[in-house]
């Protein structure tokens, strides 16, 4: 086992952990925190994969922005209120059924498709980098770029407009 | 190096915790952070995939997914908000209104 390897697994083991972590913590406080561990496991991962521009972004934007609005509305709204977690009966057995169903589906799709495509051994030293992604993000997606502003004037309107007293 | 399978398979994993969660729990504040979670799995699987084939589209469109679940966020959270406002409650059993 060569020591990337041993990293990737005890990484993917705290990234798992830390999903678990969402899953099942009973406080929403605790289950943002970490989902917050997970991105940033993830973000590692990411850089691992020659993808260093959008560990950072990963960090500052999920990580960091998204967060914090989570936890700001978590606060908002008071955690006490959040604490009821109410079951309907079958809903849980079934939920982990299906969830379970799913999981062998996708392993036999990608451990079917994956023997073929061999790995390409070398990647060029700025294969990733903010200079090549924005090269591509600003000559081949530059419409969906300027789709994406629109988009999230939108969200920032909308938000505005939802939260907005005067309505009632 | 770690084979894409591993990766894929990662993703995977996280996405279906991401499933459980919008299935089992009932606080919609934990709902939409599984939803994120989803989200994040895929964008793991486009990475992935970019490395592979040294494509950098793959990237691009992560970097696309992130600005979208940003603006989702935004709206969905005030969304929770205008909700907890009218209802006093943002368990998703009780948001039965629409139902006849």
């Amino acid at each position: 086992m060569n020591p990337t390897l041993i990293f990737f697994l005890i990484l993917a083991a705290v990234s798992v952990a830390a999903a678990l972590g969402l899953l099942f913590s009973r406080s929403a406080v605790y289950a943002a925190l970490f989902l917050v561990l997970n991105f940033i496991t993830v973000a590692i991962f990411y850089l691992l994969l020659n993808a260093p521009f959008l560990a950072l972004a990963q960090v500052t934007i999920y990580a960091g922005a998204i967060m914090v609005l989570f936890l700001f509305v978590i606060m908002l709204l008071g955690t006490k209120k959040l604490r009821r977690d109410e079951q309907i009966a079958w809903q849980r057995p079934l939920a982990i059924s299906l969830a379970a169903v799913l999981l062998v589906e996708i392993g036999v799709l990608i451990f079917g498709q994956a023997r073929r495509g061999a790995l390409l051994a070398e990647i060029g030293p700025d294969f990733g980098s903010p200079q090549a992604v924005g090269e591509v993000l600003f000559n081949q997606y530059l419409l969906p770029f300027e789709i994406t502003s629109v988009l999230l004037l939108v969200g920032m309107i909308g938000a505005i407009v939802l939260t907005s007293d005067s309505r009632d | 190096m770690v084979p894409v399978s591993f990766y894929i398979l990662l993703s995977a994993i996280l996405f279906i915790i991401g499933t459980l969660g919008v299935l089992i729990r009932r606080n919609s504040i934990v709902v939409f952070m599984a939803v994120e979670l989803m989200l994040n799995a895929a964008n793991l699987a486009f990475v992935a995939y970019a490395n592979q084939y040294q494509l950098l589209s793959g990237q691009v469109f992560v970097f696309f997914v992130i600005t979208v679940a940003a603006a989702e966020v935004a709206v969905g959270l005030a969304l929770i908000v205008a909700i907890f406002r009218n209802k006093k409650s943002i368990d998703v059993d009780q948001l039965s209104s629409l139902k006849g």
